[in-house]
């Protein structure tokens, strides 16, 4: 879900940016801090994405029993395992902590991957208009328009083996259009200032222009852009490792909401399974998009509640 | 308008012909063909498998030079020929097809269309009553950052398994014991096993209405036509109703583009639920490594979005007049 606000104002208060002296960075740098510590969407949404981030990185310190180690059976959560065990006496706390680790790392790599393969698309559309502006938008409407998931699907179906990287290289390539588009209106709405084409005229390569004026620019925008599709990367990792079509060997939050429902985790009423990965991932996802609605206040002025 | 449609209509050509193109491609792209895959799980004599892996080969057209495969592929997919199923075997890809399909409509047409009405009418209530906006902003928020999967683990074992109760049954389309009939007992049946899938569908889709609603509604009621309006005396409920009405425009946009996020949730929902639509039977074709269904199905999807995309597109020039009157392409 596209819950990016319009950046307009944000990406076009024009001051060329080579130009811009230091300061004045330093002094907008301290205006941003101004606003975001005393944002309360920010810090809710940043605190829960940073505690999970933190569990995922020192949680394997805490960890008790081994993923590997068979106890006793369709235990409760107790002191001993804190979050119980499953059907075959494994720790459910210790799955959770490693399965965050994967979790986390596919998304990171999908949104990522995504991030980029948008920005280069989306730059490249939007400063050279014409015929590269046409082709790759038809790519990105044929895209957007089949289903991501299925094609996943019918990918995987043919794949048979998928690691954590795969998969995360994937989700990048089904999810960066939305991105891609955004960012084209974005770099539309900058190609036609007199900065863009004094860069023009002073002889700098497209590359230059695009990386060195246009690109910080939108930054707080891509910023924006980048913690969607990470958010967006969990959630499409998890549909699919659920479906079993995750990477073979190992443990993701998706992996764990499989094996519960396959395991008849459902009549067992063994909740502690199947509950924390799902949590999880709604904490860490609706945390990221309520850091993003809290920054797009901070960057854009005029969302500001003062 | 004409130039609109016919735009959208080129878009939508190419995307099945690159969606088809995808679907023949995949199987001749992967290391290991189908056929070794295939043969690799008949337990075969060394000599047996040469000849048998041959003999598959010719029998797929596996031999023939790719571009003549091509043809092929598009000549029997006019005639509407998607090959045979290994999963239901002797029968048809298409008629397989046809089995599922009802059970995966009845689920997705109503969840899109009351989460859309539902999402919107919420969330436009959300932008003008802080009272409400102050629940209904964190829930949608929490509602679209939910992962299909847990929702619909979460309402099983709360209202099927027993979490709470169990006034559901927790898989399936309909009872065991019950033969398709149109009979009461029998369409009972059937509601009560569509019900959570739908719910779950249903959930997801309504928070990321309402929220977008919410917004869209909160910055049409800062736009310069609505301070006109004010201005001249126009009583409240008209402006909320022109701030309602330009709002819905994107808020139509958005509905082509969620049209793929809510049939990836379809297919999550009916396998979590057994609930045998179109989403259950692509996971068994995985499975089952029926690669002719699973292309027949990942065909089958994409034209139904298509449809679906090309319904949305003619509401659109109905409902927007600048692309009727030709003022603007959209």
């Amino acid at each position: 879900m596209t819950v990016l606000g319009t950046d307009e104002a944000a990406a076009g208060t024009g001051e060329p940016v080579a130009v811009v002296s230091e300061v004045m960075t330093k002094r907008r740098r301290f205006e941003f801090l101004y606003f975001a510590v005393r944002n309360k969407k920010l810090i809710i949404g940043l605190s829960v994405v940073v505690l999970f981030v933190l569990m995922a990185l020192f949680g394997p310190l805490f960890v008790q029993h081994s993923m590997l180690a068979y106890g006793p059976p369709f235990r409760p959560p107790s002191a001993s395992y804190w979050f119980g065990t499953n059907y075959f006496g494994q720790d459910v706390f210790s799955e959770f902590v490693y399965g965050l680790r994967e979790s986390l790392f596919v998304g990171l790599i999908g949104g990522c991957g995504a991030t980029v393969i948008g920005m280069t698309f989306g730059f490249l559309a939007g400063y050279k208009g014409g015929m590269v502006d046409e082709l790759l938008n038809v790519l990105c409407n044929v895209l957007l328009t089949i289903p991501g998931l299925v094609l996943l699907i019918l990918i995987a179906g043919f794949l048979h083996h998928t690691s954590a990287i795969i998969e995360g290289t994937l989700i990048a390539c089904t999810t960066w259009t939305w991105a891609m588009r955004a960012i084209r209106a974005q770099t539309f709405s900058l190609v036609s200032r007199d900065f863009v084409g004094l860069a023009r005229l002073s002889g700098q390569k497209s590359r230059s222009i695009i990386i060195r004026e246009i690109a910080p620019n939108m930054s707080s925008y891509l910023f924006l852009v980048f913690i969607l599709l990470f958010g967006g990367a969990i959630l499409v990792a998890a549909s699919f490792d659920f479906l079993g079509l995750g990477p073979t060997n190992g443990m993701s939050l998706g992996i764990m909401m499989e094996q519960a429902s396959d395991w008849s985790a459902l009549p067992l009423h063994l909740w502690w399974w199947f509950v924390p990965p799902g949590a999880a991932i709604t904490c860490i996802v609706g945390g990221l998009y309520f850091a993003n609605v809290g920054l797009d206040e901070v960057f854009n002025p005029k969302l500001r509640e003062l | 308008m004409r130039r609109y449609l016919v735009r959208k209509l080129i878009i939508y050509v190419v995307t099945f012909f690159v969606a088809a193109t995808i679907d023949w491609l995949l199987p001749r792209l992967v290391t290991g063909n189908p056929v070794s895959l295939l043969l690799s799980k008949m337990n075969l004599q060394p000599q047996t498998y040469n000849a048998t892996y041959n003999l598959y080969m010719k029998a797929f057209g596996f031999n023939r030079p790719w571009w003549k495969q091509y043809l092929t592929f598009w000549e029997a997919l006019f005639h509407g020929n998607l090959g045979v199923s290994i999963y239901e075997f002797p029968k048809p890809v298409t008629s397989v097809i046809a089995d599922y399909v009802l059970f995966t409509l009845a689920l997705l047409i109503p969840a899109i269309l009351l989460a859309y009405f539902a999402g919107n009418k919420v969330g436009a209530m959300a932008a003008r009553r802080k009272s409400l906006d102050n629940t209904v902003l964190p829930v949608g928020y929490l509602l679209t950052a939910t992962a299909y999967p847990w929702l619909a683990l979460l309402l099983a074992f709360l209202l099927a398994a027993g979490g709470i109760g169990h006034f559901f049954p927790i898989s399936g389309g309909f009872a065991y014991g019950l033969l398709p009939a149109w009979d009461w007992p029998f369409i009972w049946s059937l509601i009560t096993h569509w019900f959570l899938p739908f719910l779950t569908l249903f959930l997801v889709a309504f928070g990321g209405w309402a929220i977008g609603m919410r917004n869209l509604i909160i910055y049409e009621l800062e736009s310069d036509y609505t301070h006109y309006l004010e201005a001249l005396g126009a009583p409240s409920r008209l402006v909320r109703k022109y701030a309602y009405r330009n709002a819905m425009l994107p808020q139509l946009t958005g509905l082509a583009l969620q049209l793929g996020v809510i049939v990836g949730g379809a297919v999550v929902t009916e396998v979590t639920f057994a609930y045998p639509g179109l989403g259950y039977l692509i996971l068994q074709a995985v499975g089952n490594d029926d690669y002719f269904l699973l292309q027949g199905i990942f065909l089958f999807i994409i034209v139904g979005v298509l449809v679906a995309n090309f319904v949305v597109d003619i509401i659109y020039v109905l409902v927007d007049p600048r692309t009727r009157v030709g003022i603007s392409g959209a």
